[in-house]
């Protein structure tokens, strides 16, 4: 298996908190990983300093082996690192067959052009066609964004990143907020993803990590706690410890 | 539906577009005794139209947006009295330095919130007055540029001179404004477009979907610039004079005032904004002179308070909301 993105000595201090402690992974194609850890462990963190919102205090990061530590984010969704937000970061003003539109556009390489239509090449309208389907989205995408319902919101903020083509994926908590019943429809759509796309999901709810990853990476204050797949990540003692065992605490006390 | 159909049918052009479009070319046959109120409106229209581009469709706030319009202004009346009278090449001209001065200045409003851009274009509005008031031995200082003659505007249909009722004048505004309209309508309609309103509702997410959020804003900065001087330009063609008034604060307010009137982020909103301001105007001046500001202000409470949509659609005032 070749390594698609690739973490060395990843350091993020705020002030005199270290939120990313020494982290070193390494994904690989068409990995299904997880992330998990208790809250404040630093999941959100690692992920906004790949996608280079943060920049590191130390460490460097790589994508195909090239390094990327330094790229702005948009540069680092050009060659197909792509994330989805725990809170949902949309375009409120447009609908979302413009959002897609645009993102499909971005991703062609063609968003810049300022005299012609935004659906007037031929490859947009049928990307956006399968994302609106899939997603459930057709039936409202001539509607406002900022009118739509949470669920609906939720679904374009996931397919809203699979319009920008991502070669690895980074799904921040893709499910918050979206009824039971349909997150599993979610999952079938990310599982669906071409064997080559690489994708790291930051999850709570075990189920869905144990159901969904064929390993798992456990974070705690901000340094690799454990890593393995999911058997014996989810067998070992150390980690049910900190995390799982924390969580049916909490659950006891809920 | 398809996305095909719904992407076209955001495009196509709505019957109230081609009723403006109309209404405009005939105010010039149906009203010549009006040109020079018109040509007033028409200017005013396009310089908000310019400002829509980076407040409306950007979200970027401005209180300098006078700056452009002033130096587009001093551009065309220094063009015309020192290199050759052609409004043409002098609008030409006017533009491009207008576009150049917006490229340079653009740098100062990638970064900061809202309130340092209001301070920042407000201050370099402030400065491009006081240059032009220092700068005497080229703009005339506090006595500006008066008397500038223009040549014939020159058109397929003949040459012809500025008169002084402004039929003229307000030909030549219309088709600055109708073109600039054009070229607007393309681009906020563009992949383009739609990424400057993107990058307005969420800047984070339009970089997470790979757009590079500062070198649109650039762009549209420049755009919005280069039709603002157009605007100042048409001032000191159509009028043969320039002056420090131009670059006054005043002129930002009322830009933004005229576009608040209209409404932002639909391109007319200048041109609707700009009948509105400057017939109110006309008609509060000429019954209660002194009292202009006053009615203005009653008038903008009242349409923040009702609201625009409310305002317009009378036939909705009694019923239940």
């Amino acid at each position: 298996m070749t390594t698609v993105l690739e973490t060395r000595g990843l350091v993020k201090r705020f002030g005199g908190i270290t939120a990313t402690s020494d982290v070193s992974i390494a994904i690989e194609k068409g990995a299904r990983r997880a992330l998990i850890g208790p809250n404040g462990a630093g999941k959100t963190t690692l992920i906004n300093l790949l996608t280079g919102v943060l920049e590191p205090s130390a460490g460097t990061i790589r994508l195909d082996g090239e390094d990327i530590t330094t790229l702005a984010p948009h540069q680092r969704v050009r060659r197909g690192m792509v994330r989805t937000f725990q809170i949902n970061q949309l375009f409120g003003e447009l609908t979302p067959l413009q959002s897609l539109a645009l993102s499909v556009s971005a991703q062609l390489g063609i968003s810049a052009r300022w005299w012609r239509g935004l659906g007037s090449d031929p490859r947009v309208a049928p990307q956006c066609d399968t994302l609106l389907q899939q997603f459930h989205l057709d039936d409202v995408m001539n509607q406002q964004v900022k009118h739509l319902a949470y669920g609906k919101r939720r679904l374009l903020e996931i397919a809203t990143a699979l319009a920008c083509r991502p070669r690895v994926l980074l799904l921040d908590e893709p499910v918050a907020g979206v009824p039971e019943g349909e997150r599993q429809e979610i999952f079938d759509i990310v599982n669906a993803l071409p064997a080559d796309v690489s994708v790291l999901l930051i999850e709570h709810d075990m189920d869905l990590v144990f159901n969904f990853a064929n390993s798992v990476t456990v974070l705690v204050n901000g340094a690799v706690f454990a890593e393995g797949d999911v058997q014996t990540i989810s067998n070992d003692p150390r980690v049910k410890a900190v995390y799982l065992g924390e969580s049916t605490e909490e659950r006891a006390h809920g | 539906m398809t996305a095909a159909d719904g992407l076209k049918r955001n495009a196509r052009w709505r019957w109230w577009e081609f009723a403006l479009l109309v209404a405009l070319v005939l105010s010039w046959f149906v009203l010549p005794g009006q040109a020079l109120l018109l040509n007033e409106i028409a200017i005013l229209a396009l310089f908000a139209l310019s400002l829509d581009l980076i407040l409306g469709y950007s979200g970027v706030v401005s209180l300098g947006h006078a700056a452009f319009f002033g130096f587009g202004s001093y551009a065309a009346a220094l063009f015309a009295k020192l290199v050759m009278p052609d409004p043409w090449v002098g609008m030409l001209v006017a533009i491009a330095l207008s576009a150049l001065l917006g490229a340079v200045t653009s740098v100062l409003i990638l970064r900061g919130t809202d309130l340092t851009r209001l301070m920042v274009t407000l201050g370099v509005a402030s400065l491009l007055y006081e240059l032009a008031n220092k700068l005497d031995w080229l703009t005339g200082g506090a006595d500006g540029l008066p008397g500038i003659a223009m040549g014939p505007l020159v058109t397929p249909f003949g040459g012809f001179e500025f008169d002084i009722g402004g039929r003229t004048a307000y030909a030549y505004t219309l088709f600055v404004l109708i073109v600039c309209l054009a070229v607007g309508r393309r681009l906020v309609h563009s992949p383009f477009g739609y990424s400057l309103q993107a990058l307005r509702d969420n800047r984070l997410r339009a970089a997470s979907i790979g757009l590079a959020v500062n070198i649109r804003l650039v762009a549209v900065y420049t755009i919005a610039a280069a039709i603002a001087g157009a605007a100042g330009a048409l001032l000191a063609q159509t009028s043969g004079f320039a002056s420090l008034d131009v670059f006054d604060f005043h002129r930002s307010a009322e830009v933004l005032l005229v576009l608040v009137i209209g409404g932002t982020g639909y391109l007319y909103g200048g041109i609707f904004g700009a009948i509105v301001f400057k017939l109110l105007h006309d008609v509060v001046s000429a019954w209660t002179p002194q009292y202009w500001n006053f009615w203005l202000g009653v008038f903008l409470v009242v349409l923040v308070l009702v609201g625009r949509d409310r305002l317009t659609k009378p036939w909705t005032w009694w019923k239940r909301s």
